[in-house]
């Protein structure tokens, strides 16, 4: 029982962090319906700004990593909408297609600059929040794990509210709906898109050093993996919808957790793609994704 | 015009050729290492070693009476690099021997390579057996695991006095899976148990599911063959976990990253190793002045000993040899026998394997300290 309950709380926190970049993939996705491939590598960029932030205030301390924290969040919000500004928005208008490699490009733009800026080693993470671990009747929870499951759901609710009870989040809606129409009724669609892309960004960089925190050695290339897991568990949940995306990373990171713990470790992908093969079976459009027929 | 400058250009590019051919009294060394990437700090050591000794040999006047030139590309720790970088050793560079890698997947990759193309290749650290199986032309001037597996094994039961322990391995790289198919058969054999072996994947990071499994098996030691980086965030969060049994690792675990990323927790744990830097004896204390002065205080690992290692040996055989030429160069690294070099007296045996003894490590005050060396 308490070997179930500390894999659930494994699973929890692995869950969360995907949850936090499933969601700019998913956002960006509602709004203009293209996958932005560079997002995992945002999340890489919050992780160093973490790590260079992070190691210029005291370690350990709860102030030095909200503030190391808001730093990677903000520096990724502004490269985000920077990339949208410099690369998507050109393309805007054009065949999906275009954008979608475009996307792959700036991925690779990123992690290869990333090798040559930050260098190819892997790097270990300070501790910037007080590290801690408490047990109770033989489970152990750390510290970290508690801050990656309570700024993740914060963040969540926050973004909740912002997409619904907020005007800048009933644009974004709108431009989600329909961009054209939201346009005639005088949404200013270039502010929203950018606003979408820095809030993507920004959850993407909160992400990165939650990741980091638990998982302490960064590199240019963290993002690739745990990117395409959160790409999956935004199609599981169904791509365009917010509470899909955690829902279907919550799934996710709870499947590997068990796969994991298991005799069937070394299957650990096999299994759990195989089970998100399985879901998509039965509903295409993912968990919670509304079922469209193309407009041809 | 154009033509008249093509032709020119032409001419002038044979002038240089021939210029090249001419000034080609170096004899071109090759070598492929893991400078950058995930396990960087393994190739980084090797290649230190290994150019310390190229320009020992150098300032020695050389080998043949001509001066040794390495030249070294860089595989990034990433698979698929390193048949790109032997081709290129041998295809433009023409080297005359190979030097590298350090992990056993990728001297796989590069040796087939060699061994088609009829060129010497000397490995400082791959440990897994298969290497040297690929053919006539490969090497190694390390143990292999399956003497590595039996000395753990040993450790385990003895020294740890370990009855059930848990092997948590890595299922994707040929290092990790070799070694503890040879730890768990000799810990078998020896009346020991195996109670978890969860496995992980090569740059994985979180190790949680595995090592809650394995804290629910009761395991009394937690053998983890595999490379550093994960090796560090395997006893973190095991620590973590409130896991207090004993870990401990291959030879792979021995670079100074280990100690920066695992912090305090990686305090105590053991470790396989090729030498240790506290030996006392004059070959070895020589090497360490060295390597310290060359490379600005850095302590050299086993990696660095290995690198250094394997440039003595390929040196010591083209002298025996007495020309670059393949298949007389092979057989000369073939015959070295009791060659004294840092890492201990290297015997080439039948199977191209060097056999010589293993030590055991602890990280102490940050530090791999030396504990026990244990002969074949």
């Amino acid at each position: 029982m308490s070997e179930f309950l500390q894999q659930l709380i494994n699973g929890l926190s692995l869950g969360a962090i995907y949850a936090l970049i499933a969601l700019g993939y998913t956002m960006v996705y509602g709004v203009l319906r293209f996958i932005n491939f560079a997002h995992s590598d945002v999340f890489m960029v919050g992780a160093f700004i973490g790590y260079y932030v992070g190691r210029a205030l005291p370690l350990g301390t709860v102030w030095g990593g909200l503030v190391s924290m808001a730093a990677a969040m903000a520096g990724c919000a502004v490269l985000g909408i920077v990339i949208e500004r410099l690369v998507y928005r050109p393309l805007r208008g054009g065949p999906t297609l275009n954008v979608l490699i475009t996307a792959i490009g700036m991925s690779l733009f990123l992690e290869y600059s990333g090798q040559l800026v930050f260098g190819a080693t892997p790097r270990a993470f300070p501790q910037i929040f007080p590290s801690k671990v408490m047990e109770f009747h033989g489970l152990i929870i750390s510290m970290n794990q508690v801050i990656v499951i309570v700024v993740a759901s914060v963040l969540l609710l926050g973004l909740e509210f912002t997409v619904f009870r907020t005007k800048i989040g009933t644009a974004m809606r709108a431009v989600a709906l329909n961009p054209g129409a939201a346009q005639l009724v005088g949404i200013n669609i270039d502010v929203v898109i950018s606003f979408t892309f820095g809030l993507g960004s920004a959850l993407a960089g909160a992400g990165g050093v939650l990741y980091a925190l638990n998982y302490p050695s960064i590199d240019p290339l963290m993002g690739v993996v745990p990117g395409l897991k959160a790409f999956v568990a935004a199609v599981l949940g169904g791509v365009g919808n917010i509470p899909g995306a955690a829902l279907g990373a919550m799934i996710l990171g709870m499947v590997e957790t068990f796969v994991d713990g298991s005799r069937w470790s070394t299957y650990k992908d096999a299994i759990a793609f195989t089970i998100l093969i399985g879901i998509l079976l039965f509903r295409p459009a993912g968990l919670l994704g509304r079922m469209t027929s193309e407009k041809v | 015009m154009n033509t008249i400058r093509i032709s020119r250009t032409i001419s002038a590019l044979a002038a240089a050729a021939a210029l090249a051919a001419s000034a080609q009294d170096t004899i071109p060394i090759g070598e492929y290492a893991c400078l950058t990437g995930k396990e960087a700090s393994l190739g980084t050591s090797s290649h230190q070693g290994t150019l310390l000794a190229v320009e020992t040999i150098n300032a020695q006047g050389g080998v043949l009476g001509r001066k040794l030139e390495l030249i070294t590309e860089d595989t990034q720790s990433k698979p698929g690099e390193s048949g790109t970088c032997v081709r290129k050793l041998i295809a433009r560079e023409h080297v005359v021997a190979i030097l590298g890698e350090v992990a056993s997947s990728r001297s796989l990759e590069a040796a087939p390579i060699c061994q088609a193309a009829r060129i010497p290749m000397i490995s400082p650290g791959s440990t897994n057996p298969k290497v040297t199986e690929t053919g006539n032309y490969i090497f190694r001037v390390c143990f292999i695991d399956p003497f590595q597996g039996p000395v753990m094994a040993k450790f385990a039961l003895d020294r740890l006095k370990s009855r059930r322990v848990a092997i948590f391995s890595s299922s994707t790289s040929a290092y990790s899976v070799g070694l503890a198919k040879y730890f768990k058969a000799a810990f078998i054999a020896g009346g020991g148990q195996v109670v978890a072996e969860p496995k992980y994947a090569e740059g994985d990071k979180d190790f949680n599911a595995q090592l809650t499994a394995i804290r629910a098996a009761g395991a009394d030691a937690i053998f983890s063959p595999g490379y550093y980086n994960e090796g560090a965030l395997i006893v973190k969060q095991a620590r973590n976990l409130g896991i207090t049994v004993p870990v401990f690792g291959g030879d792979s675990w021995e670079a100074q990253d280990l100690i920066d990323l695992g912090g305090p927790a990686i305090e105590g744990a053991y470790l396989c190793s090729h030498y240790s830097v506290d030996d006392p004896s004059p070959r070895v204390r020589q090497f360490v002045a060295a390597y310290e002065g060359r490379f600005g205080g850095a302590v050299p690992d086993s990696n660095a000993s290995l690198g250094y290692d394997s440039a003595l040996v390929l040196a010591d055989a083209i002298r025996r040899a007495g020309t670059t030429e393949h298949a007389a160069l092979r057989d000369a690294i073939a015959s070295t026998r009791d060659f004294d070099a840092v890492t201990g007296r290297i015997t080439i045996n039948e199977k191209r394997d060097a056999s010589k003894k293993a030590v055991i490590v602890q990280v102490r005050d940050g530090r791999f300290q030396f504990v026990e060396s244990v002969s074949p």
